[in-house]
């Protein structure tokens, strides 16, 4: 544990436990879009600040070590083009795209709604990975000077 | 009280939020007031009963004011210069904003009542949404059902932006090609 970088020990015990909780509120605001207020967008967004908060707390040499970016990097394109992946499906089962080709199941119930639960997930993956990979950016990013020659 | 009354508290809450962000010296002060101004935005869906959208927007002020904070905390540009013709522009800008405001008293006349849309759109979707969809959350099924093909424009939207700031980001002159690794 290098303790020079990032905020105060106090800071780091306490993300060490809180960003879980955080994370898994994300995964329940994602898997409860169809049933209750928030969906792919919010919960993303909760799980992208998340890892905003590690990056906050530990600096970003944590993290790049912590999570394999080049993954998360292309998890992000990926869940785009699983997106439309869903919406060809659609077409190629039910007729028309993004069509609901999936069971509705029953109402009320956690699996139910057919696609719309695979779509939450697909989105919440992307909006949590675009995100992430901008404030990693940002914080990796040094401006450089020019004409310095 | 009605909820007209909390609505235009918080409209003039959030009025005086973007003047003060406009009008202070100190960057991070400016900051601070954009914050207070989107916060009053969530408070304003929360209050038109749109939960979905207010926690949108509370998130993602969050996330824009931890972003704006951690990208100018440290800039030169801290301190923000006093323009010279301040007082002409103001007026002008006064005068535009009332003039446009006597044009549209006409358009003010005709909009309906508060809570009584023209649209019947709505009416279709509340009453048809959970048998055709399956979804308890009529917002969720309407973003990702009915207008599932909306949704696809903006997850590609969201991409381009990434992808530009990715682009941008990543540019490094070329004498410093030794540490490319840490990108």
């Amino acid at each position: 544990m290098n303790q020079e970088r990032g905020l105060t020990l106090i800071a780091k015990t306490v993300t060490r436990i809180s960003v879980w909780l955080i994370i898994l509120y994300g995964i329940y605001i994602i898997l409860h879009g169809h049933l209750s207020p928030g969906g792919g967008f919010a919960g993303g967004v909760v799980i992208a600040l998340a890892f905003l908060n590690v990056m906050l707390t530990f600096g970003h040499e944590t993290v790049t070590r912590w999570l394999n970016i080049d993954f998360l990097h292309d998890l992000e394109p990926a869940s785009g083009a699983m997106y439309l992946a869903v919406g060809i499906l659609g077409i190629a089962i039910s007729g028309s795209f993004l069509a609901n080709f999936l069971s509705k199941g029953t109402l009320f119930n956690l699996v139910s709604s057919g696609n719309i639960l695979v779509l939450n997930i697909i989105i919440g993956i992307k909006v949590a990975m675009g995100l992430f990979t901008v404030v990693w950016t940002l914080a990796v990013f040094r401006l450089y000077e020019g004409g310095e020659e | 009280m009605p909820v007209e009354t909390w609505l235009i508290f918080i409209l003039s809450f959030m009025l005086i939020g973007s003047i003060a962000a406009l009008e202070i010296k100190d960057l991070l002060s400016a900051i601070i007031a954009v914050g207070v101004v989107g916060l009053g935005v969530s408070m304003a869906f929360l209050l038109l009963q749109a939960p979905d959208l207010a926690i949108v927007q509370f998130l993602f002020e969050i996330f824009s004011v931890v972003i704006m904070v951690r990208a100018f905390i440290k800039r030169e540009y801290h301190q923000q210069s006093v323009r010279k013709d301040r007082i002409r522009k103001t007026i002008l800008s006064i005068a535009a904003l009332v003039a446009i405001f006597i044009f549209s008293i006409n358009v003010f006349k005709a909009l309906p009542p508060f809570g009584k849309p023209l649209m019947t759109t709505a009416q279709y979707y509340l009453d048809n949404c959970a048998r055709e969809t399956g979804a308890a959350n009529i917002v969720s099924s309407i973003v990702l059902d009915y207008r599932g093909y909306d949704t696809l424009g903006e997850v590609t939207v969201l991409f381009g932006a990434i992808l530009g700031a990715l682009t941008i980001l990543r540019l490094k002159p070329g004498k410093q090609s030794n540490e490319e690794e840490e990108r």
